[in-house]
C-alpha cells in the first residue's frame, strides 16, 4: 500500500497555477554550458595515459620475476594455471553458498599455461640447436621426466635465494635453457607478438599476454604504487591526481571489511551483495521504509518553498 | 491513392499504422510532447539537472563519434586525439555528477509518487547501464589502466560465471559492447525515460503535514496502490 | 606494435600525472581527486536546492 502521504489522487487534477518555461531555451543553454565545462576541463587538466606494459617491458624490468612467472606457468602452480572455469578445470571456481554459477557455465576460454605460454611459443620460433635440443628432451619425456626436470630447476631456484637469473648458466637442465630462451624472445619483443598472434592472422583479444602479466608480481607492483590495488579501494582510483570511478564506492568498500576481505568467494559474494541491492535500489518506490524517507528527511521543504509559502498565503 | 491524408487521429479504415499513429498522438500530442507551460512549483534549480544530464550525454556521444572518425589508438598518437580525448573524459565525469545530483533531487521529491514508479524505473536501471558502459570504455583506452582493470575486474565477472561469456581482456568485444551495444540500450532507456516525465508530468509537492490533516477530514478520490 | 609518441605536446595547464595524494580515515581511503569531485558534487546540490530560482512571466 501506498503511503497516506505519497497517495495522488487519479487521473491528476490540471496544476491550478502554471509558469511560462521554454523547455528548448532550457536545453540549448544547458548544451552551452556543458560545452564550454567540457571544453575548459579538457584544456586545463587533460586526460591521463600511462603506457600499457608489455612482456617486452616486464622481461627488460624484472627478469627475475619473469623466469619465475614462466616457470610457474609450465608446472602449473601460476594463479592462471590454478584458475578453474573459465579458463580449466584445476579448480571449482567461487561460490555463494551452495551456488557455484562459475563452476556450472564451465570453460570457455580454454586456457593451457604451458603450452600456450611456454612450450607453443618456443616451438613456433626458429631456434639454436641447445634451445631446440632441450625443448626436443622435453617434450619427449614421459610426464614424471617432465616433473624430474621442473624439479631441478625449481630446486636450483631455491638454492639461488628464490632468484631464477642467479641460477648458474647450464646447471638446472632443460628447464633452464627453455624458460631462458622464452626470456629472451621476451626481451627481443617477439613473446608478445606470439602470444597475440596464437590462432589467427587477425587477433582483437588480449586474454593470453593479459592473463600471463597478471600471473606475475610486475603489474601488480606497478597498480600497487599507482594506488590501483583492491585493498587500497583501487576499483575508484585512476592514475595520477586524476579523479576516477567515484560512482563504484560502494562495489569497492565490500573488499575493505571483514568477512569479504579474507573470503575465498570475495568476487562472488560481492556480486551477488551488490546484484541485490541493485535490484533493490532500482525497485525503491516499492520498498517500505526506504521509500519513505524523503518525508523524513524534508529536503522537499526547500525545493518546494515558494509553492508552499504561496499556498498558505492563499489558503 | 485517395486525393487527401487524413488529418485526423484516427484513420478512416483500420490498420497497424493508423493504429500506432493513433496511440501515440493520444499518449503525446504536440503540447504535451513539447510543452511551454509548466505547473507553478517548478520552480527550483533542481529541476535543471536531468536537461544538464542530456546534454551531457550528448557531448560524451559526440567526443566519442570523433574518436571513432581515426580509430581506438588515435589518442595515444596525435596531441588534437589526446585533447579529444579528455573532452571525452570529463563529459563523462560532468555526465555522472549531474545525473547523482538529478538522482538525489528526484529521491528526495519522492518522485516517483502518482503512478511514476516507472520513470524511476527506468531512470535507476540508465544509471546502472551508464556505469556499465563507463566501464567498458575504460577497459578500451589500450593503456597500463585498461590492462590493470581488465585482469583485476575478470576475477569478479568469472566468479559468477558472467566472465566465460563476457571477456573483460577481449579488447575487440569490449570495444563493440562500449560503442555499439551499451549506448544503444542507454539511447533507448533515456528516450523512455523523457516521454513518460512528458506522460505524467512533473510530480506534484509532496503534501505538508497540516494540509494532509485537513485533507483527512474530506477524503477525495484516492489511487490505488501504484 | 602501436609506437606511443612520447614527444606530444602535453596541452593541458595544470598537470596531474604526477604521484596521486591520498587521504586515510580508518578503513576508508580516497583520492583527493575523487574526494573534490564528491564535494563539489554535494555543494551544487545544496546550492540547487537552496538558491532562489527565477519567477516565471505569465503565471495563470
Amino acid at each position: 500500500m501506498t503511503p497516506k502521504w505519497a497517495r495522488i489522487p487519479q487521473p491528476e487534477p490540471e496544476p491550478a497555477r502554471t509558469r511560462h518555461y521554454d523547455i528548448v531555451k532550457e536545453f540549448v543553454i544547458a548544451l552551452v554550458v556543458v560545452l564550454l565545462a567540457t571544453f575548459a576541463l579538457a584544456a586545463v587538466f587533460g586526460a591521463p595515459d600511462e603506457k600499457p606494459v608489455t612482456l617486452q617491458s616486464w622481461a627488460k624490468a624484472d627478469p627475475s620475476d619473469f623466469l619465475a612467472t614462466a616457470f610457474a606457468e609450465l608446472d602449473g602452480s601460476s594463479t592462471t594455471a590454478g584458475y578453474g572455469p573459465p579458463y580449466n578445470t584445476a579448480a571449482e571456481g567461487q561460490k555463494i553458498g551452495p551456488l557455484g554459477l562459475a563452476k556450472a557455465v564451465g570453460v570457455h576460454q580454454r586456457i593451457d599455461t604451458a603450452g600456450d605460454f611456454v612450450l607453443t611459443p618456443l616451438a613456433t620460433a626458429p631456434q639454436n640447436p641447445d634451445v631446440a635440443a632441450a625443448l626436443t628432451q622435453y617434450k619427449n619425456a614421459t610426464p614424471d621426466q617432465q616433473a624430474a626436470y621442473r624439479k631441478t630447476f625449481s630446486d636450483a631456484m631455491d638454492a639461488a635465494k628464490g632468484d631464477p637469473a642467479q641460477i648458474p648458466a647450464g646447471s638446472a637442465g632443460p628447464v633452464q635453457v627453455m624458460l631462458n630462451q622464452l626470456l629472451t624472445q621476451a626481451e627481443a619483443g617477439s613473446l608478445d607478438g606470439q602470444l597475440l598472434a596464437q590462432g589467427g592472422f587477425y587477433q582483437n583479444n588480449y586474454t593470453k599476454p593479459l592473463l600471463f602479466l597478471s600471473d606475475g608480481t610486475y603489474l601488480a607492483g606497478l597498480a600497487d604504487a599507482k594506488h590501483l590495488s583492491g585493498d587500497q579501494w583501487g576499483m575508484m582510483n585512476e592514475t595520477g591526481n586524476y579523479p576516477g570511478q567515484a560512482w563504484l564506492w560502494l562495489y569497492t568498500f565490500w573488499y575493505q571489511i571483514s568477512p569479504f576481505n579474507h573470503s575465498d568467494n570475495a568476487d562472488a559474494l560481492i556480486w551477488g551483495l551488490m546484484a541485490v541491492l541493485t535490484l533493490a535500489f532500482i525497485l525503491i518506490p516499492f520498498i517500505p521504509g526506504v521509500r519513505s524517507i524523503p518525508r523524513y528527511v524534508p529536503i522537499y521543504r526547500l525545493i518546494w518553498r515558494d509553492h508552499y509559502r504561496y499556498e498558505q498565503d492563499h489558503r | 491513392m485517395s486525393g487527401q491524408a487524413s488529418t485526423t487521429p484516427e484513420p478512416a479504415e483500420p490498420s497497424w499504422t493508423g493504429a500506432v499513429r493513433g496511440r501515440a498522438v493520444r499518449a503525446f500530442p504536440p503540447d504535451k510532447l513539447l510543452p511551454d507551460r509548466q505547473p507553478s512549483w517548478v520552480a527550483s534549480w533542481i529541476y535543471v539537472f536531468g536537461v544538464l544530464s542530456i546534454t551531457a550525454l550528448l557531448v560524451v556521444l559526440g567526443s566519442g563519434g570523433v574518436l571513432a572518425l581515426k580509430g581506438p589508438d588515435w589518442w595515444h598518437l596525435s596531441s588534437i586525439g589526446r585533447y579529444v580525448n579528455a573532452l571525452h573524459l570529463w563529459s563523462v565525469e560532468l555526465f555522472m555528477a549531474f545525473m547523482v545530483i538529478h538522482l538525489w533531487g528526484k529521491f528526495f521529491m519522492a518522485a516517483w509518487r502518482g503512478r511514476r514508479a516507472m520513470t524511476w524505473i527506468t531512470g535507476a536501471i540508465a544509471f546502472a547501464a551508464s556505469i556499465g558502459t563507463a566501464f567498458t570504455g575504460y577497459l578500451v583506452q589500450q593503456n597500463f589502466d585498461s590492462q590493470w582493470i581488465a585482469t583485476q575486474a575478470k576475477d569478479g565477472l568469472n566468479s559468477v560465471g558472467i566472465g566465460a561469456y563476457f571477456n573483460v581482456l577481449d579488447f575487440g568485444q569490449m570495444l563493440m559492447w562500449h560503442i555499439v551495444l551499451l549506448p544503444a540500450v542507454l539511447g533507448l532507456l533515456v528516450v523512455w525515460h523523457v516521454l513518460l516525465v512528458r506522460r505524467r508530468g512533473v510530480v506534484p509537492p509532496i503534501p505538508l503535514a497540516h494540509a494532509e490533516a485537513e485533507s483527512e477530514t474530506a477524503p477525495g478520490p484516492e489511487e490505488a496502490a501504484s | 606494435m602501436t609506437v606511443y609518441d612520447t614527444s606530444a605536446v602535453r596541452t593541458s595547464a595544470v598537470d596531474l600525472n604526477h604521484t596521486g595524494h591520498y587521504l586515510h580515515w580508518g578503513v576508508i581511503q580516497l583520492s583527493v581527486a575523487n574526494l573534490v569531485v564528491i564535494g563539489i558534487m554535494i555543494v551544487i546540490f545544496a546550492l540547487a536546492v537552496v538558491l532562489p530560482f527565477p519567477k516565471g512571466r505569465g503565471r495563470r
